[in-house]
């Protein structure tokens, strides 16, 4: 769709009124549950960064966006649709389950967590191959395979989970604790090691090797010759055909480093909070990856910025279960779609009535001169 | 062995209860994808309609009417559906998507809101539901060997909603092979321009489509919460919708085949909850998690090509663009 707006109001002021349109929609629904909008707002921002300790938390979720974002737009510039988030990171968190479960009394700690960090990347990233292969050489799509990897990932934890690999004795389904010291430092614990006191949170060092894969994924996309590869078979596939590449290598490339990216998620869950492996510890944050990547329109920084923000939504949420009877969490569910909605799928609804709007004010008129 | 006959009798009554809704979506699916728009937000509009029918039928007691409502909501979904992809040619699998995990917070937050039970409907009894349905003399005829037990156990005890289903596949059967509008509806998804040159509206053509999903989603959800169940919980949908849409992609678009693939998979998921658990010989213990696993790894072989050959719409999931 050509647009004649300048880029500071498509990539600044568009995905602003989208989410926007987002909140307002969301507004109208709890003002019709009977509660006021504004204080439930207002509950939600003092959840997310008020309270003690609440940024941290913002910050962990903030951790899981930004993997799963990047993971869904890396594969975006391909044009490819990654939906399978949620199953890559199943598989990472499984990677790093089995690598530490059957070595945690052989090898140190240290070395655990430093094979850890590229096992979940290469498990995601098989998860995330697979699809991609099957699309490339097979033809079959990769949204309905990546949909149904999901579920198969899913099925394979469960009877894992529920078997094998479940704690004797216990009836949850989840492995035993991992040895002590296998795990990524939070930053409470360093801050206290530096002589700083910080309120405890879940946040850990996978915040940093968020920001890190980051920028990595800058790098990738527009200072390497795969990233621009990658954009050029997304862009036409027949040109980068004769530029002498083959979108069927691309495919297969670009959705294992976007399922590796998606895979890596689990470090901040598994090894930096739970310690073990647990169910459903995706907890649809791979689904929420796609909201974050059409909102920070598939660029890095954008996602970050996505990523904070569904960051403080999830924290800011759940503090709505205590401050209300009517409203719970699942209410950043519902903002979540209408995001998805808005700033996704009726992205360009606006685009008309704000280039009017743009040409009224900052196009000189014609015939004055 | 009487007993094993019993059994197997049984398997296949759960079977038809477990495809009814993967029957209902799946031929929606086939409605919408055939005329070109991706629908994943099969899920979202059955859990949707779903908790719309728990909600009516509590209030006032008629499931008629909140099978009406029920679809009246899976409607509205629909619509969005088709102001985005279809009105502003929004990318469709984003758009379903967003109806899913609209639907997933939204009941939710509802059923709070308006029940306080954490998010479920009150427990619905009696006529406040559809019951089974009893056919006439299935008690008398129960006794005669063979065709009696078949009779009284698989044919006899459905709700309406089942032969709904059925019908459903029927009628869609006859309207997308059979008349004039399948035959465009068909042509659309394949080569809009045709249809356009033609005189046509794709657009209309397309919303018509979207439209009938949108009921047939409706009727599904109505089943799950007042006809299979008594009452909303929360996920009551768990997958189902995207079972559905595996089943009509392993039925290639097509409502007999896709018929055959929802009830296949309504027999594994029969199968998986009378086996957990079952030592059997050389395969050792039966896990019911992996058999459930399997509609999704047939479909996936599937589409890669390795058993038959799945063929999409040619035109789905592009928007169409008049040419001016």
């Amino acid at each position: 769709m050509s647009s004649t707006l300048p880029r500071w109001i498509d990539v600044g002021v568009m995905p602003l009124l989208n989410i926007l349109a987002a909140f307002i929609v969301s507004g109208i629904i709890i003002a019709m549950i009977g509660e006021n909008p504004f204080t439930a707002l207002g509950v939600m921002l003092k959840g997310a960064f008020v309270y003690k300790g609440a940024l941290g938390y913002t910050l962990f979720y903030t951790t899981n966006f930004i993997f799963t974002g990047l993971a869904v737009a890396v594969a975006f510039h391909a044009t490819l649709f990654n939906i399978g988030g949620e199953g890559q990171a199943m598989m990472g968190g499984l990677g790093i389950g089995l690598l530490v479960l059957a070595l945690d009394a052989v090898l140190p700690a240290f070395l655990l967590i430093l094979l850890a960090i590229p096992v979940s990347a290469l498990m995601g990233a098989a998860w995330g191959a697979v699809p991609g292969y099957l699309q490339a050489k097979r033809g079959s799509h990769v949204v309905i395979t990546t949909i149904m990897f999901n579920f198969i990932a899913s099925s394979i934890m469960v009877w894992l989970l529920a078997g094998t690999l479940m704690q004797p004795g216990q009836m949850a389904p989840e492995t035993r604790d991992f040895a002590e010291g296998v795990g990524l430092l939070k930053f409470h614990e360093i801050a206290a090691m530096l002589g700083i006191k910080v309120a405890r949170s879940p946040l850990n060092l996978s915040f940093v090797i968020a920001l890190a894969a980051a920028f990595g994924v800058w790098v990738l996309i527009w200072r390497t010759r795969l990233g621009y590869v990658i954009r050029a078979t997304g862009h036409s596939e027949k040109a980068a055909i004769y530029a002498g590449h083959s979108p069927q290598r691309i495919i297969i490339i670009t959705m294992a480093i976007s399922g590796g990216l998606a895979g890596m998620m689990a470090l901040n869950e598994i090894l930096g909070v739970q310690h073990k492996l647990i169910l459903d510890f995706t907890s649809g944050f791979g689904f929420t990856g796609i909201a974050v990547a059409l909102m920070g329109r598939n660029h890095p920084v954008g996602i970050i910025f996505a990523s904070l923000l569904f960051g403080a939504l999830y924290q800011g949420g759940a503090e709505l279960d205590f401050e209300f009877k009517t409203i719970t969490r699942e209410m950043v569910l519902m903002i979540q779609g209408l995001i998805i909605l808005f700033s996704g799928a009726l992205v360009y609804m606006f685009n008309p009535m704000v280039e009017r709007l743009y040409h009224r004010v900052f196009t000189p008129q014609k015939g004055t001169a | 062995m009487e007993g094993l006959w019993l059994q197997f009798l049984l398997t296949i009554d759960a079977t038809l209860r477990v495809a009814t809704p993967l029957i209902l979506c799946a031929m929606a699916g086939i409605f919408s994808e055939r005329s070109g728009i991706i629908d994943i937000s099969l899920e979202g509009k059955m859990l949707m309609s779903a908790f719309a029918a728990a909600s009516v039928a509590a209030v006032t007691g008629q499931p008629w009417l909140a099978l009406l409502v029920a679809i009246g909501v899976s409607v509205f979904l629909s619509l969005i559906h088709g102001f985005a992809c279809i009105t502003h040619r929004g990318n469709q699998v984003v758009s379903g998507l967003a109806i899913n995990i609209l639907a997933s917070g939204l009941t939710v937050t509802l059923g709070i809101a308006f029940f306080a039970q954490g998010g479920q409907t009150p427990f619905l009894k009696g006529d406040q539901r559809f019951s089974p349905i009893t056919l006439p003399f299935a008690d008398t005829l129960r006794d005669i060997p063979f065709l009696g037990p078949i009779y009284a156990e698989v044919i006899s005890g459905h709700n309406i909603i089942v032969w709904i289903a059925l019908l459903a596949v029927v009628v869609t059967s006859l309207v997308m092979m059979r008349t004039r509008f399948g035959l465009r509806l068909r042509a659309v998804g394949e080569k809009p321009e045709a249809v356009d040159t033609a005189g046509i509206s794709v657009v209309l053509m397309r919303y018509q489509a979207v439209l009938i999903a949108g009921v047939l989603c409706g009727i599904a959800g109505a089943y799950l919460s007042i006809a299979h169940g008594a009452g909303f919980v929360r996920e009551m949908t768990a997958g189902k919708g995207y079972i559905a849409l595996a089943a009509m992609i392993f039925g290639n678009w097509r409502p007999l085949q896709a018929l055959y693939a929802c009830l296949m998979f309504g027999f594994l998921d029969a199968v998986a909850a009378r086996v957990q658990g079952l030592e059997l010989p050389l395969i050792g213990e039966v896990s019911s998690d992996l058999i459930l696993a399997l509609p999704y790894v047939l479909t996936v072989i599937f589409l890669a090509g390795f058993i038959g050959r799945a063929t999409p719409p040619a035109s789905i999931g592009v928007p169409y663009v008049k040419e001016r």
